[in-house]
């Protein structure tokens, strides 16, 4: 194994640019989330938190995420399976199209939405007629949130469920199951972790959405504004303080979703682990 | 598929229809405006060098997890998510008043006579903030899975720790750290919330394309909009396609599939 490593010295070289790379670039930003935060004080923090229009944003940012994360988490494993346990004409098209939310940029995926909805297009005018609200206001929001988080379940789950491959349904199913117990009772424990993992990406990208939503919103405070937005808002007022402390709660939420990553990824790993010891599949 | 194609397809289709609708003549003049050439400049330019930066500290961030143990790792290998994890405009507002004249870092770079906010170095920095855990992410797993008889034979055929490295390892990796670059240069191409609060914004000096794209929408441009879209959206489905190709290629050479 010696032949394999570095020297001491060489390796603790590298060990220390890497985390100091790593402090001074994450670690740092990290820290003065939260001391910019409360730099006005404890008392500070919370008139931040508990003003109306804060209030009305954490409000509309859980709705979004209500909406979108439940839509996106039927949808992901409805492509998923699609894409790992069937072969169709158009595959490629649909892993292209599950791919292209995520690499376009969020700008371009409000932009589709205002050229889909707005006053000039085919669309626009009936809306109008009918006195449908959607461009620059919460179905907006939620649409191009929906758009944007749309891969997160789906693209966790393709390669665990690739992995797993389907020899057990195909038991399931000569045993006499339906297709809807098979799913219940064998895939979906088999892609529990995966789908959770899914789910957790997935709700705090729906949550910390700021570009495809700020071309689609209407920036009304207190109606239209979610918490990033919010933040960008009292940031541009030079209300730093205030800016800082919502961002703390986007910031927390960032933290809980890597705590949960790694919790999942150690588990899963204990798995493989037991799995390996005892010899059966789980 | 009904679902996807309402959400995904229609919407996207509807760039290209905008676009397309404005005829070849004015589309080029839009997109061919120094303006427009400016922003373009600055985004692909600022997206490579913090490509290039994340390859260099990215590699070695990968290495250090793959290969040493030390304490608190697993802290670290979850911290390497952050940038991913942080929406993107609570990254914007920390790293611009991290690095402004008066942050906490920016006081000692502009001592140093080094600006670090509002300018290409700012706009540099938020990039490389956001893409390193691509490629932290896509160079990992190849370490760990790089065959070390490799390199016990070379030791025994008495090479030194420098001559394995660049000789053995390193032409291994390189297929991951040219994809983990794409993906990174990719995604810094669209970035819009982490970059604008450090970004300046100055037309044709400092501002990045997906904010031109902004603001042609407030001034009610939605062609001239659609079709700075298009490009970049083009450019960015062309990287991801490199990349793919890449992998596919060189995991086929190398005889894993």
């Amino acid at each position: 194994m010696s032949s394999r490593m570095e020297s001491a010295g060489v390796r603790r070289t590298l060990i220390g640019v890497a985390l100091l790379y790593l402090g001074l670039f994450i670690f740092i930003p990290l820290c003065a989330i939260f001391v910019h935060a409360f730099s006005k004080g404890v008392p500070a923090y919370f008139r931040a938190i508990q003003d109306p229009n804060t209030l009305a944003a954490i409000k509309l940012t859980l709705l979004t995420a209500l909406i979108a994360v439940p839509l996106n988490l039927v949808f992901g494993i409805a492509a998923a399976w699609a894409m790992v346990k069937f072969d169709f004409p158009g595959k490629t098209l649909l892993g292209i199209l599950i791919d292209i939310p995520l690499s376009v940029s969020p700008v371009i995926s409000g932009l589709i939405f205002v050229l889909l909805f707005g006053a000039q297009t085919a669309l626009g005018p009936w809306l109008i007629e009918h006195n449908i609200r959607i461009l620059f206001a919460p179905p907006a929001i939620i649409l191009a949130t929906i758009f944007v988080t749309f891969p997160m379940v789906a693209r966790e789950l393709i390669p665990v469920m690739k992995a797993q491959g389907s020899d057990e349904e195909q038991a399931a199913m000569t045993l006499g199951a339906s297709g809807f117990l098979t799913f219940w009772k064998v895939t979906l424990p088999n892609i529990k972790w995966g789908l959770f993992y899914g789910v957790v990406l997935c709700n705090a990208r729906a949550m910390g959405e700021f570009g495809a939503v700020s071309v689609v919103s209407g920036h009304i405070r207190g109606q239209t504004n979610t918490l990033p937005l919010h933040i960008e808002i009292l940031y541009n007022e030079y209300n730093f303080a205030a800016a800082f402390a919502v961002a703390s709660i986007l910031a927390m939420l960032a933290l809980v979703t890597l705590v949960l990553k790694s919790g999942i990824e150690y588990r899963y790993r204990e798995e493989i682990k037991a799995t390996a010891k005892t010899g059966h599949a789980v | 598929m009904v679902y996807l194609s309402l959400i995904v397809l229609i919407p996207l289709s509807m760039l290209f229809f905008k676009a397309s609708a404005m005829g070849w003549n004015d589309f080029w003049g839009t997109v061919s405006a120094p303006r427009t050439l400016a922003a373009y400049r600055l985004t692909f330019g600022a997206s490579f060098v913090a490509g290039l930066v994340n390859v260099v500290f990215g590699t070695l961030i990968a290495w250090v997890l793959a290969r040493y143990s030390f304490p608190g790792k697993r802290i670290v290998d979850a911290f390497v998510d952050f940038p991913f994890a942080l929406p993107t405009a609570v990254t914007g507002i920390t790293l611009a008043t991290l690095y402004s004249r008066n942050g906490w870092i920016g006081q000692y770079l502009y001592d140093w006579g080094m600006p670090s906010a509002y300018n290409f170095f700012g706009i540099t920095l938020a990039l490389t903030f956001i893409g390193l855990p691509f490629v932290v992410r896509t160079v990992e797993p190849v370490i760990q899975e790089l065959d070390g008889e490799l390199e016990d034979a070379a030791v025994s055929l008495g090479a030194s720790r420098w001559q394995i490295f660049f000789r053995v390892i390193f032409p291994n990796l390189i297929p991951a750290i040219i994809s983990g670059f794409t993906l990174a240069f990719a995604r810094a191409i669209g970035e819009y919330g982490s970059v604008i609060f450090i970004a300046g914004n100055m037309p044709g000096k400092t501002e990045i394309a997906p904010l031109l794209i902004m603001t042609k929408l407030e001034q009610y441009d939605y062609a001239g909009a659609a079709s700075i879209a298009v490009v970049l959206l083009i450019v960015s489905l062309g990287l991801l396609w490199l990349a793919g190709f890449i992998q596919k290629y060189f995991s086929k050479r190398i005889g894993v599939s």
